[in-house]
């Protein structure tokens, strides 16, 4: 079969169909199943599928609402619970705060105590100690110049002459002096 | 799809409109207006339809709504904004007949994208009546609300006055327009996307009778998956506008005032 044969054939069987939209003894029937449907349609929608939907969206509109209103609740009972906590905190750390410094307080004052008793012990300790080495130097000089003086006068006696204890003295001081 | 199946072998059967055809559903009778016809059967599913989702869906009431719940709310959402955004609270009272309309069109718009349905939107006698529904009731709101200020509609307040007259004119004109052009938009749309597939399907099963058929199938195949997809897509925007154009007219009825 080739093209041309072919197109003669849908030709032939395309006869011209008209349109059925156009039939005329059609449009009662399809005009009162309309009627129908679309009396029933909207029965259905506005006794029973609207109020429901209206009535669901209501609802939900009013839950989410309330839901948000407790929900502002909650927030502004857990500020206040917020503030709350921070306050006793802060009285706790100023309670500590002030524990602290007393006890830093009496520490010190003991510890002034302590070594201000130290101090005058230590000082007493010190004089004492200075009295007991002046001692010993005047002491300590006073036998160098007797050991001195006795030292000379058996000398000047081992060489022969003959020693004034005065002189002695004198001299040894002079010497002990320079 | 089934007489191309029946007469392959022997040509190319085109009946693009026989799809459209009302013949009575039980026997072979004349079609009188009580007759149970495909008319009936496909109107009738897209009254089951609009029951399954608006009641069943949202039968059980949740608060966190389900699938079908939801699916159920967003319409109603959707026109309801729809005529609350164009009319105004006052059009709210005709809420429930808008949101009747845009759901049997919707889903006749749908159901008709079955294999083997009949679309009822197609037809001129269904649009023409659900238009001229929407242009009475629009005309005899208009009147009863606002008395004879509803002719100020076609009183064009902004223009200048020689141009007045001239503008009433073309505004009567376009008024009583309207619901011609509203239900030929319709069930234009419906007939031209259905007869355009089923043409395609009539060149589908060339490849049994003719060479030139392995290039012309795979293409009619292409062109039918292609058509259907756009067809789903006006399927929504026509009951959409449809829907939205009522809004309007019935918001010209209630605030005539340009």
């Amino acid at each position: 079969m080739d093209n041309e044969e072919l197109a003669a054939e849908v030709a032939k069987e395309s006869v011209p169909a008209g349109m059925p939209q156009l039939d005329f003894s059609s449009f009662p029937n399809q005009i009162f199943w309309l009627v129908v449907a679309l009396v029933v349609t909207y029965l259905v929608l506005s006794r029973l599928a609207l109020p429901r939907i209206s009535a669901i969206l209501a609802e939900r509109q009013g839950s989410i609402a309330g839901d948000i209103a407790a929900a502002e609740e909650y927030k502004l009972k857990a500020k206040e619970a917020e503030a709350a906590y921070e306050k006793a905190l802060a009285e706790a750390r100023n309670q500590a705060q002030k524990i602290v410094g007393e006890a830093r307080a009496e520490i010190k004052k003991d510890l002034d105590a302590a070594i201000a008793t130290a101090d005058e012990k230590i000082a007493a300790r010190a004089a004492e100690s200075e009295a007991r080495i002046g001692e010993i130097r005047a002491g300590a000089l006073a036998s160098v110049r007797s050991v001195a003086q006795d030292a000379a006068a058996e000398i000047v006696a081992a060489l022969g002459g003959k020693a004034d204890a005065d002189t002695v003295a004198a001299a040894v001081a002079a010497r002990v002096k320079g | 799809m089934a007489e191309t199946g029946a007469e392959h072998g022997e040509g190319l059967s085109f009946h693009p409109m026989d799809q459209f055809i009302v013949k009575p559903l039980f026997g072979d009778g004349p079609v009188h207006w009580y007759t149970i016809t495909n008319v009936t059967l496909w109107m009738a599913l897209g009254v089951v339809a609009v029951i399954l989702l608006m009641v069943t869906g949202a039968a059980r009431r949740s608060i966190v709504p389900g699938r079908a719940q939801s699916i159920a709310e967003l319409t109603y959402g959707f026109i309801h904004k729809m005529v609350e955004d164009i009319c105004g609270k006052e059009g709210l009272k005709y809420f429930p007949y808008i949101l009747t309309v845009f759901l049997f069109i919707l889903f006749a718009n749908f159901l008709g994208l079955l294999p083997m349905a009949f679309t009822p939107t197609s037809h001129i006698a269904v649009t023409g009546l659900l238009a001229l529904v929407v242009f009475v009731s629009v005309t005899v709101i208009g009147f009863v609300k606002n008395g004879t200020h509803f002719l100020e509609l076609f009183w064009v307040k902004s223009a200048p006055l020689a141009l007045r007259p001239i503008l009433a004119v073309i505004e009567v004109i376009s008024y009583f327009v309207r619901p011609v052009s509203h239900s030929i938009r319709l069930a234009g749309n419906m007939m031209a996307g259905h007869a355009v597939i089923k043409v395609f399907a009539a060149f589908a099963p060339l490849i049994l009778m003719s060479g030139i058929g392995v290039l012309v199938t795979p293409l009619s195949i292409v062109a039918i998956v292609a058509m259907y997809g756009l067809e789903v897509l006006v399927a929504f925007i026509q009951a959409y506008v449809f829907t939205i154009l009522t809004c309007v007219y019935l918001k010209d009825a209630l605030h005539p005032a340009h």
